[in-house]
C-alpha cells in the first residue's frame, strides 16, 4: 500500500515542481519568481523525504534539513536584495 | 510493520501530495501576486508537514524511531511566514499594486511604505560615525 502512496506522492510533488518552474520562467514580477524559487526548495524537501521513505533509511534527513535552511535564507536574501539593492548593509 | 501504521503512512503521504499539488496549481492558476502568495505558503507548507509526519511514523514503525523530522517541520513552520512576509513586501513595493491597496485607516500610508524602509534605497552613507574611529 505504501508503494502506491509513494508513487502518487512522487507524481504529485513532481507535477507541483513543474508548475512552480513554469511560474519561475513566466512570472510577471520578480516577487513571483522569488516565490516560485521558495516553493521549489520546499517541494525539494518533500521529494527528499519521500525518497527516504521509499529507501527506508534516515540518511537523507540532513540533506532535507540543509535544503530547508538554504531555501529560507536564499528567499530572504533575494527579497532583501530586490527591496534594498543590498543584502548585508 | 503493522497494518495500522501502514495505513497511516499511506494516508499521510496522499494527503501531503494533494496539498502540495493544490499549492503548485494555485501558484499557476491565480492571477494576482498577492493571491498567488497564498497557495504555496500555506498549502505547500502543510503538505510538506504531512509528508514529514509520514516519514516520522515510518521511522517509528521500522524500529529506529527518532524525532528528526519534527526538527525540519518546526523549522519550516517558523520560517514560512517570515519568507511570505518578505515576498509580500516585494510585491507591494515592486509590483505596481499600490492603487489596489485598501485604505489604511488613520495613518498616512501603510507602515511598510511610510518610512525610509522600502522602495527607495537610503542615501549613500558610508558607515556609522562610531565605527570610523575604531577602524583606524
Amino acid at each position: 500500500m505504501i508503494a502506491y502512496a509513494l508513487t502518487f506522492g512522487f507524481a504529485a510533488v513532481g507535477i507541483a515542481q513543474l508548475l512552480s518552474l513554469w511560474r519561475l520562467l513566466r512570472g510577471p514580477g520578480s516577487g513571483d519568481r522569488v516565490l516560485a524559487l521558495d516553493t521549489i526548495s520546499l517541494n525539494a524537501v518533500a521529494l527528499i523525504v519521500l525518497y527516504g521513505i521509499a529507501q527506508n533509511t534516515q540518511v537523507y534527513f540532513e540533506a532535507a534539513l540543509l535544503i530547508a535552511m538554504v531555501g529560507f535564507i536564499s528567499t530572504v536574501a533575494y527579497a532583501r536584495f530586490i527591496l534594498r539593492r543590498d543584502v548585508i548593509e | 510493520m503493522s497494518e495500522i501504521s501502514e495505513i497511516a503512512i499511506a494516508a499521510a503521504i496522499i494527503i501531503g501530495g494533494i496539498f502540495i499539488l493544490v499549492g503548485g496549481y494555485g501558484l499557476v492558476k491565480l492571477d494576482n501576486p498577492m493571491s498567488r502568495l497564498h497557495a504555496p505558503t500555506k498549502a505547500g507548507t502543510l503538505g510538506v508537514g504531512s509528508i514529514l509526519v509520514a516519514s516520522s511514523i515510518n521511522a517509528f514503525a521500522t524500529g529506529s524511531g527518532s524525532l528528526n523530522e519534527m526538527l525540519i517541520m518546526a523549522f519550516l513552520f517558523v520560517t514560512a511566514p517570515v519568507s511570505a512576509h518578505f515576498i509580500a513586501k516585494v510585491a507591494i513595493h515592486r509590483g505596481r499594486i499600490h492603487d489596489e491597496l485598501p485604505p489604511c485607516g488613520e495613518d498616512d500610508d501603510w507602515a511598510t511604505k511610510s518610512d525610509d524602509v522600502g522602495a527607495s534605497p537610503p542615501p549613500d552613507t558610508p558607515n556609522h560615525p562610531q565605527t570610523e574611529g575604531s577602524k583606524a
